[in-house]
């Protein structure tokens, strides 16, 4: 199903841009900034995503450290790359923005830490 | 006793912006954030999704990042702050009772900064008929449980209500390999944001039943199934239209309460509709020279915005611990929300202190093309129209200086809406 409409998400204020095909060309409606045709644009074409999920770390003060993709990926890849970082487990410590995969699924997104995670005081327990 | 200038209690958005304001205007620096859990940043942490600090940041960052360019700040600038420490009572003399594994606490604070955040409502407060299995969830007590203690909840889930935690929960759910049959809202709209509406369920093709209710909740050890219904306008179930959906997994995001339990301790008056303390454009609460801001004062979609209120209130509060003199005798002017209007902060405006303010409001339905006005003395100052106006989204308008010349010092300045 070739959708026509989609609802902007740039900023709160959530336009809803059409777009209408006329011909072999395209013409874009109710986008409220350039910024926001842009996006239409691509939305259309290539929807994109940042991915966020976390990551098992070993001997961390928590267990999970929460990462994202550095920029946003395919929609399409969104299930695999979970599943790929599923079965990966890091070692504490572990700093806010280092790379946990890199490429990942060869999107050019790396895949970064977004907290830091000190390594486990014996003496928590 | 140990003594400070100003004491923060709660470390999330709010007391980490406020904590770092009070201490830049300060000569003593001596301030203390006071945090119940174990990591500072508050419920960030666990807000693991992007679109934080679009405005403030002009980025989009995740919850824990954003906490962290605070946190980092804050241990840069030797702020002291004590973790695990849980704070019990607050007195109108502003003494601060807190307790951690190395036992009672007694603080004195010049000033204090209320930054407790919120709680989620729960089943109970939507009166859902039924068992009490395991299964059921708030919506952040699942995205604590997920994202931070890495637990896997459940297999089939329904989500309650369509606020924005909810919404992110059904995304999350999604890729944890969790199914999501429905989101059910029983509002004619979504109280979420559009963007949420967007990214987290028409991506995944979970569907939002908008005007339906939660009808019963089955099963005996574990969630079984729910009972859903469609309503009509008046919120009532229509007969007929109820439907079992099989699932063993129950969240509910059904709105938010600012956490005032300290707040009434030490006898501040409340606003019954934010359901946060009254305050004026200084931040300050009833009880002299103790602030409130960020979701206990009243809650917000943005977490931008908390940390703007949090910055006023920090600068009022360091100002405060020096001169409290400046805090005496003081003079008001109510703000008062009138027609269309649910709500607004500041409720008042300090006399001593007329200073260009941003104040926010909440509208008490869903409005197209309708135009806001603020008025004194029967005079229009500012009118501003609006295409769309949802309950679910707060507003913001800034009071400059130009006109809080105009105000006529004697009369309410007035909120309201109007439609086109």
């Amino acid at each position: 199903m070739q959708k026509n409409k989609v609802t902007c998400i740039l900023c709160p204020r959530g336009c809803t841009i059409e777009k209408k095909t006329q011909g072999d060309t395209f013409e874009f409606s109710g986008f409220g900034c350039k910024r926001g045709l842009e996006w239409a644009k691509e939305e259309f074409t290539n929807p994109k995503r940042i991915l966020t999920t976390t990551v098992h770390v070993k001997s961390g003060e928590i267990e999970f450290v929460p990462v994202r993709t550095n920029v946003p990926i395919p929609k399409e890849k969104i299930f695999e790359a979970i599943s790929i970082l599923k079965g990966i487990e890091v070692l504490a410590p572990v700093e806010i923005g280092s790379v946990i995969v890199k490429n990942i699924l060869d999107t050019g997104a790396d895949v970064v830490a977004t907290r830091r995670v000190g390594k486990k005081d014996s003496s928590d327990d | 006793m140990e003594k400070y200038k100003v004491v923060v209690i709660g470390s999330g958005p709010a007391g980490l912006a406020a904590a770092l304001e009070s201490f830049k205007n300060l000569d003593d620096k001596k301030v203390l954030i006071i945090e119940r859990d174990k990591f500072l940043g508050g419920i960030l942490n666990q807000c693991i999704h992007p679109g934080f600090g679009l405005h403030y940041f002009k980025e989009e960052l995740t919850g824990p990042e954003y906490a962290h360019r605070f946190i980092e700040q804050v241990i840069e600038s030797q702020i002291e702050y004590l973790t695990e420490t849980h704070v019990i009572d607050i007195t109108p003399e502003k003494e601060i009772v807190a307790v951690n594994k190395k036992g009672l606490k007694r603080i004195k604070a010049d000033s204090i900064v209320l930054a407790m955040g919120c709680r989620e409502r729960t089943r109970g407060a939507i009166i859902t008929p039924g068992t009490r299995p395991a299964g059921i969830f708030t919506a952040g007590q699942a995205q604590r449980f997920i994202n931070i203690e890495g637990y896997r909840i459940g297999k089939k889930a329904i989500i309650v209500g369509s606020g924005d935690i909810g919404l992110i929960m059904a995304r999350r759910l999604t890729l944890e390999g969790i199914e999501v049959k429905a989101v059910v809202e029983i509002m004619p709209y979504s109280t979420g944001l559009r963007r949420n509406i967007v990214q987290c369920l028409d991506d995944f093709g979970i569907p939002l039943l908008l005007s339906h209710k939660l009808v019963k909740i089955h099963g005996r050890y574990r969630v079984e199934g729910v009972t859903i219904a469609k309503v009509d306008f008046k919120l009532k179930e229509i007969p007929s239209t109820e439907r079992f959906i099989e699932c063993d997994t129950v969240l509910f995001s059904v709105g938010l309460i600012p956490e005032n339990e300290l707040s009434k301790k030490a006898g501040i008056v409340l606003d019954m509709r934010t359901g946060g303390p009254v305050v004026d454009n200084t931040f300050s609460t009833s009880q002299k020279g103790i602030f409130a801001c960020g979701n206990v004062l009243h809650v917000h979609d943005l977490v931008d915005n908390v940390t703007l209120e949090a910055q006023t209130a920090g600068r009022y509060a360091a100002m405060y611990s020096q001169y409290p003199e400046l805090f005496e005798n003081n003079i008001y002017i109510n703000i008062v929300a009138k027609e269309g209007i649910k709500y607004v902060v500041p409720q008042k405006l300090n006399k001593t202190f007329v200073q260009p303010f941003v104040l926010r409001f909440r509208v008490d339905n869903f409005y197209k093309d309708a135009v806001v006005t603020i008025s004194n003395a029967g005079k229009v100052l500012i009118k501003i129209k609006k295409s769309i106006l949802t309950p679910g989204e707060m507003e913001s308008i800034e009071i400059s200086q130009k006109i809080l010349s105009q105000l006529d010092f004697s009369n309410d300045i007035v909120v309201s809406l109007q439609n086109i």
